[in-house]
C-alpha cells in the first residue's frame, strides 16, 4: 500500500470486500440446491413448473388409488401390487421426467456459455459434476420414493402386517435409489453432449426406451419360441430391465420379464456389476465432458 | 408451395451430426435384431409380424417421426433463428409445406426402408408381411410428421409432448382403453396394413374407411393449422 493519500486524486469510496468468504463447499451446496429446486421448477417461471409437477402428480395418483382400493376392500391383508413393481410400471413417467429435466439442468449452462462463469467461482470441475449429479439423483429419488411412501403409510393405516410392509418398502427404496443413480447418470451424460435442449430430450428418451423396446420385443420372441434361457441375459441391455433384474435377484421382486423368467442370484450379480459400472462410467464421462475449458 | 432453399436448410439441420446419429441408430438396431432373431428362430411369420409390429411400427416410427417432425422446425424457433427465415419473402404456409415435405421424406427414408429390409430378413416377405408393415410405416410417417411439425410450432416442449402422445397415449392408454385406439396414428396405419397382409397377421382396431378419413383429416388439419400458427408466431425467451 502506498503512503496515505500520497498519489490519490480523489476518493470515491470504493472498498474491498472484507466479510467472510463462504468458500468452495458453500458454492457446491448452493449449486446442488439450486439444481434440485430447478428440477421441480421451483425458483423458475410458472411455465416451467407445469411439466415436472404434472409428472410428479402422475407418479403419485396411482399410489393413492392403490391405497384407497386396499383400504376399501374388506378383508385385504396386503397391497394389490408390490412396492418393487411400482417403478417398473411407471417407467415411462420416470423416463419423461428425466428427459425433460436433465437437459434443463445441464444443456442451458452449455448453451448460454455460463459454465465458464461457474468455474470462475471457487468450485472445481468435480464440484460441478458432483452437484449436478447429486441433484438429479435426489430429484429422481423424490419422484420415485414419494409414491412408495404413500403406499407404505397407507398400508400402515390399513393395519397390514408392519414387518412385512416395512421390509417390502425398504427393498423398494434400495431399488429406486439404484434406479435414480443409474438413470440420472445416463440422462446427464446424454444431456451434456448437446447444448440444444430439444436434442437432449430426444437423446435421453431414446437412450431409455429404444433399448427397452428392443429388449422386450426380443425377450417376447425368445419366450414364444421356447428359448427361455436367453431371456435373463437379454435383460442386461436396457436400463430398466437391469433394475428389474437386480431387484428380482436380491430384493424379492417379481420380474416383469416374459413368463417371470427373472435372473437367478448368480446372473443377478452380473446385473449389479453392470449397473455399478454404468454409474461409475457415466460419472467418468461427465468429468471428461467438462474437462475442456471452451466446452 | 415448395422452396428448395428452405428444403436444403432443413435437410442440413435434420441430418447434421448428432441428430443423424439417432436417426441411423434406430434402423441399425432394427436390422441387428432382425438378423439375430432370424438366426436363432429361423423363418417364422408370426415372429416377423410381432417384431415389425412391436418394435418397428410401435417404437421406431413414432420416435423417428418425433425427431424429424419437431426437429424440422423446433430448434429454429427455440434459438430464435426462425426470424431470419420468416423475414424473407416466402409465404409462411410454403415454409410449413416445405418443412413437412422434408420431414416426411426423412421419416419415410429412415423408417419404411429399414422396415422393408427387416421384413425381408425375417421371413422373405412371406404372407406379404414386410410389404404390409412398410405401407403402414409410410402412411404413419406422413401423419406423424404433420402432427409433430404442428407441435413444434405450438410448444417449446414439442419433443416431450410428442413423446407423451407416441408412448403414453398410443401404447399405454391404447392397451388399457380400447377407445383410445381409435385416435391413434399407429392403428390407422395398421388398418391399411391389414388389407395388404395375409389373414390374421396384422390386426387393427379401426375400420379402413374411418382410418383413411382420420389420417387425411389429421394430416391436412395439422399442416393448415401449423401454417396459420407460423403467421403470427411469438418468440418466447428462455425460461
Amino acid at each position: 500500500m502506498a503512503p496515505e493519500n500520497s498519489t490519490q486524486i480523489h476518493n470515491i469510496g470504493y472498498r474491498s470486500y472484507d466479510g467472510p468468504r463462504l468458500g468452495r463447499s458453500y458454492a457446491r451446496t448452493s449449486l446442488f440446491s439450486q439444481s434440485l429446486r430447478g428440477a421441480y421448477g421451483l425458483g423458475r417461471s410458472a411455465k416451467s413448473k407445469v411439466l415436472p409437477m404434472i409428472l410428479f402428480a402422475v407418479m403419485c395418483v396411482p399410489a393413492l388409488i392403490i391405497v384407497a382400493v386396499a383400504i376399501a376392500v374388506p378383508g385385504s391383508t396386503d397391497l394389490p401390487i408390490k412396492y418393487t413393481t411400482y417403478a417398473l410400471t411407471t417407467q415411462v413417467v420416470i423416463g419423461l421426467y428425466l428427459a425433460s429435466q436433465a437437459p434443463q439442468s445441464v444443456s442451458r449452462d452449455l448453451r448460454f456459455k455460463t459454465v465458464p462463469l461457474y468455474f470462475s467461482r471457487p468450485i472445481e470441475r468435480i464440484d460441478y459434476v458432483l452437484a449436478k449429479y447429486a441433484a438429479m439423483v435426489s430429484a429422481l429419488f423424490i419422484l420415485t420414493a414419494t409414491p412408495l411412501l404413500i403406499m407404505w403409510i397407507g398400508s400402515l393405516l390399513a393395519k397390514f402386517d408392519f414387518g412385512h410392509q416395512t421390509k417390502g418398502f425398504g427393498q423398494a427404496l434400495v431399488s429406486v435409489l439404484l434406479l435414480s443413480l443409474l438413470f440420472a447418470g445416463l440422462g446427464l451424460v446424454m444431456a451434456a453432449l448437446t447444448p440444444r435442449r430439444g436434442f437432449g430430450v430426444a437423446a435421453v428418451i431414446a437412450m431409455l426406451l429404444i433399448p427397452y423396446g428392443a429388449v422386450s420385443t426380443v425377450q417376447a420372441v425368445a419366450y414364444g419360441t421356447g428359448n427361455t434361457g436367453v431371456i435373463e441375459w437379454l435383460g442386461l441391455f436396457s436400463p430398466i430391465t437391469l433394475i428389474d433384474g437386480v431387484q428380482t435377484a436380491f430384493l424379492g421382486a417379481t420380474s416383469a420379464f416374459p413368463g417371470g423368467e427373472g435372473p437367478s442370484a448368480g446372473t443377478g450379480f452380473v446385473y449389479l456389476l453392470v449397473i455399478l459400472g454404468l454409474i461409475v462410467g457415466s460419472y467418468a464421462a461427465l468429468m471428461a465432458r467438462y474437462r475442456k475449458a471452451g466446452l | 408451395m415448395y422452396n428448395p432453399t428452405v428444403a436444403r436448410l432443413t435437410y442440413r439441420a435434420l441430418l447434421g451430426r448428432r441428430r443423424a446419429a439417432i436417426l441411423f441408430a434406430l434402423p441399425a438396431l432394427l436390422l441387428v435384431i432382425s438378423l439375430t432373431v432370424r438366426f436363432f428362430t429361423g423363418v417364422d411369420d408370426k415372429v416377423a409380424a410381432e417384431l415389425l409390429g412391436g418394435f418397428a411400427l410401435a417404437t421406431m416410427v413414432p420416435l423417428i417421426g418425433v425427431i424429424a417432425g419437431t426437429g424440422a422446425i423446433g430448434p429454429e424457433i427455440d434459438d430464435g433463428s426462425i426470424v431470419y427465415l420468416l423475414s424473407k419473402p416466402v409465404k409462411r404456409p410454403t415454409i410449413i409445406m416445405t418443412k413437412l415435405t422434408v420431414a416426411i421424406a426423412v421419416t419415410m427414408a429412415f423408417s419404411a426402408i429399414p422396415t422393408l429390409i427387416a421384413g425381408f430378413i425375417l421371413n422373405g416377405n412371406g404372407q406379404q408381411i414386410a410389404v404390409a408393415y412398410t405401407v403402414a410405416a409410410l402412411v404413419a410417417s406422413i401423419a406423424y410428421s404433420a402432427l409433430f411439425l404442428l407441435l413444434g410450432t405450438v410448444s417449446r416442449h414439442a419433443v416431450v409432448f410428442g413423446l407423451v402422445y407416441a408412448l403414453i397415449w398410443e401404447s399405454l392408454f391404447g392397451s388399457l382403453v380400447s377407445g383410445a385406439k381409435t385416435l391413434s396414428v399407429q392403428q390407422w396405419a395398421l388398418a391399411l396394413a391389414e388389407k395388404v397382409a395375409g389373414q390374421g397377421y396384422v390386426d387393427s382396431s379401426v375400420g379402413l374407411p374411418t382410418a383413411v378419413i382420420l389420417l387425411l383429416a389429421v394430416t391436412v388439419g395439422a399442416t393448415a393449422y401449423a401454417g396459420q400458427k407460423l403467421r403470427r408466431l411469438t418468440l418466447a425467451g428462455e425460461e
